[in-house]
């Protein structure tokens, strides 16, 4: 046993080895992190003044990108539907790329809270036992043990796996399958929880609507899988891991349906809002008209419709769908869509006008920005390691007939 | 939380939140900074839930703070912690009928409860709304007029403060139990507990909540040195804060500095469980509406306007 951990970790080295193209990319993405950590130090020293956020909008890009990025973590599962459900084959052996892909996500959703709380010292009163978690109550609460469960769900599959691997034996499906299976009700709870987080603020009717949680679902299909398509082909071009085209044209195939449902809830709610032209249907108005000239969002949201749209549109035709390039395009409109829909898209126009009807133009400061570009970074770096640390194992277990 | 953890006989004092705690304490002392890990630091950051501090532990909480705030502010800094009083359920009325925006009880408030002057906070918002415009419709407000004079005739002012509601959003979101409701109705908030996540000023209806965005700043000579834990005590950077209906007066019989600023009486404060109290009178003589009653939120905060008619109680 001893020896298999040993074996098992052997493999860490690896994280810091690696030609002068590997160093380079770690390099940049280090000093990107270096400089948010610099704007981050600003911000615990003077407070979250040096951000855009006020009383009237209280979160803001940090949330956003949080909201985005739970939306991500689905992408694992939506992997492991077809691989192990449907006995989907070549879908089946990039399951553990989603998955790395999951825990990282969640470890830059858990940064992007601490980034945004005020009092980040003091974030253990929120633990269970030592501290006093508002549960059942708080979604934030609900939040904080589907996430952490999620994370440690995706965790023990990946090292459960990995670790049978580097012991050069396949990994055997009746201990994976249930924590597999197990993570499906799992991702499909992270993005309800967060959904409800703000679904359950009847003071901001933008938010406090029913189509919210379907929503968030139908969009995380599209932007988690999305960025999963990018990055098998970075990694078959430049791992020369062996990943099928079948896996990437099922899985594209799966995203179309899900951009599309996303479209039309987008659609529902503003056929609704707009039809019954309601005093609640302010922040909708002002997120795609803007009001009394305040129309910060407006180029935005416009940008996301537009792109949603044809990527959509790309994605039915079969012949764009199969054919690399237009893939590749459409899938980077739709992750930038998505991560404008469902990030400041969500998040600001819920706050906006605030519930006393003022109307406060929220854009993110510099600071705000690194820091957010900062968790990014560091959120590609973890991804690059844990793919290194992996590859070497998964591409051993090539021959495996699971 | 368990209260009566059996010990070893032999053991110290020791229960398991404590020893987490302790545990935890390594770890903190490994990843801060030596200069930060002096006594005061490291009591503030293992303080308990305000609610969980039996009367012997506020008390040291309590002695630690005025000793910081007093050297702070360079004067004697009192700290209370008066607990509600028995058979009071404190409610509040405003009658806009007679509310003329000067905004009085705006800077009484910020005096006498120590808000940051800069950054500014205030926990009233005054709104100035159109004669004629629709109540709900708060777009049509507006909060930062500026005129030579009030009021300005084709206008009427609409105060909005915490609105102490009986089923509060607010406390229902905290994740940390950091705010809650106390007996006496008063919505508090444990300023050393509030991690500062703001989840309670998205689900405020009344954008009652303020956050401390800077360090506060209160300069020593103006800071009201009669403070109350749960109310007017000077705040730490990333905290949230509110109204309290002056929770340091009022529990001691006073009425709020905005009641007593307000120049044209029409702010009314009293005990909502006794049926002769100024605020029970006040809400039988006029009519009586809430804000957002279809949040289902039952504020204790009434706003009045016009006298109730003879006629509409037949004729009495």
């Amino acid at each position: 046993m001893t020896t298999a951990l040993i074996n098992f970790f052997k493999d860490i080295t690896n994280i810091f080895k690696g030609g002068p193209k590997y160093y380079m990319l770690m390099g940049i993405l280090g000093a990107i992190l270096a400089v948010g950590l610099g704007a981050y130090y600003l911000q615990v020293d003077r407070g979250l003044i040096i951000t855009a956020m006020r009383d009237q909008v209280a979160w803001g890009f940090y949330i956003a990108n949080f909201t985005f990025l739970v939306g991500v973590a689905a992408a694992a599962v939506l992997l492991v539907i077809p691989a192990y459900l449907y006995k989907f084959k070549p879908i089946k052996e990039v399951v553990l790329f989603g998955e790395i892909m999951a825990v990282t996500a969640i470890i830059m959703c858990l940064l992007f809270i601490m980034v945004d709380v005020g009092r980040p010292l003091f974030v253990w009163h929120m633990l269970p036992v030592i501290g006093t978690i508002n549960f059942p109550a708080s979604l934030l609460g609900w939040d904080f043990f589907v996430l952490n469960g999620y994370l440690a769900v995706n965790l023990a599959a990946l090292g459960y796996a990995l670790f049978c691997y580097s012991q050069g034996k396949p990994y055997s499906l009746k201990i994976l399958l249930p924590i597999v299976i197990f993570s499906i009700p799992m991702a499909f709870s992270i993005h309800t929880v967060t959904a409800f987080l703000y679904g359950a603020v009847k003071a901001r009717p933008f938010w406090n609507v029913s189509i919210l949680g379907p929503r968030f679902l139908a969009s995380a299909f599209c932007s988690g899988p999305a960025l999963m398509l990018l990055v098998f082909q970075a990694l078959r071009k430049y791992e020369k891991v062996d990943i099928e085209d079948k896996a990437i044209f099922k899985i594209s195939e799966i995203i179309t349906y899900a951009l599309g449902i996303n479209l039309f809830f987008l659609f529902v709610e503003i056929f609704t809002d707009f039809y019954s032209h309601t005093l609640n249907g302010a922040s909708m108005h002002y997120l795609f008209f803007g009001i009394d000239g305040k129309t910060n969002l407006v180029p935005f949201i416009w940008t996301a419709v537009v792109l949603n749209l044809a990527a959509f549109a790309i994605m039915l035709t079969p012949k764009y769908r199969y054919n690399y390039k237009t893939l590749n395009i459409a899938l980077v409109m739709m992750i930038i869509g998505v991560y404008i829909e469902k990030g400041m898209g969500l998040v600001i126009p819920g706050q906006t006008p605030d519930p006393l009807g003022e109307i406060y133009e929220y854009m993110p400061t510099t600071p705000e920005m690194l820091i957010s570009i900062a968790i990014w970074a560091l959120g590609a770096m973890i991804f690059i390691a844990l793919t290194k640390f992996a590859l070497p194992k998964i591409k051993a277990a090539k021959n495996f007939d699971h | 939380m368990i209260k009566n953890t059996r010990k070893h006989p032999a053991a110290i004092d020791l229960d398991r939140r404590t020893f987490l705690k302790g545990a935890a304490l390594g770890a903190a002392a490994m990843a801060l900074p030596p200069a930060d890990a002096d006594a005061g630091f490291l009591e503030s950051f293992f303080q308990k839930h305000f609610r969980e501090m039996s009367d012997e532990e506020i008390k040291k909480v309590i002695d630690r703070l005025e000793k910081d705030y007093s050297k702070q502010f360079s004067k004697e800094v009192k700290v209370k912690a008066t607990k509600p009083m028995e058979n009071v359920v404190f409610g509040y009325g405003l009658d806009i009928g007679r509310c003329i925006g000067c905004r009085k009880c705006v800077q009484a408030c910020v005096e006498e409860n120590n808000q940051s002057r800069d950054p500014q906070i205030q926990w009233i918002s005054v709104l100035k709304m159109k004669k004629g415009a629709k109540m709900a419709d708060f777009q049509t407000a507006d909060k930062y007029y500026q005129p030579e004079q009030v009021p300005e005739p084709g206008y009427f002012y609409l105060p909005v403060q915490c609105q102490q509601c009986e089923d509060p959003p607010c406390v229902k979101v905290c994740p940390t139990k950091a705010t809650w409701k106390e007996k006496d109705g008063i919505v508090v908030i444990d300023y050393n507990w509030c991690i500062g996540c703001r989840y309670c000023m998205a689900a405020c209806p009344y954008g009652a909540r303020r956050f401390n965005w800077g360090t506060p700043n209160v300069p020593a000579e103006q800071l009201n040195p009669n403070t109350h834990y749960l109310g007017n005590r000077p705040r730490p950077k990333g905290s949230v804060e509110k109204c309290t209906f002056c929770i340091q007066r009022t529990r001691e019989g006073r009425y709020p500095a905005c009641v007593e600023a307000c120049p044209v009486g029409a702010r009314k404060f009293g005990n909502l469980a006794d049926p002769n109290s100024e605020i029970r009178k006040a809400m039988e003589h006029f009519r009586v509406f809430r804000l957002k009653e279809d949040l289902n939120t039952k504020p204790q905060f009434f706003y009045f306007f016009g006298v109730k008619s003879n006629r509409a109680e037949g004729g009495k």
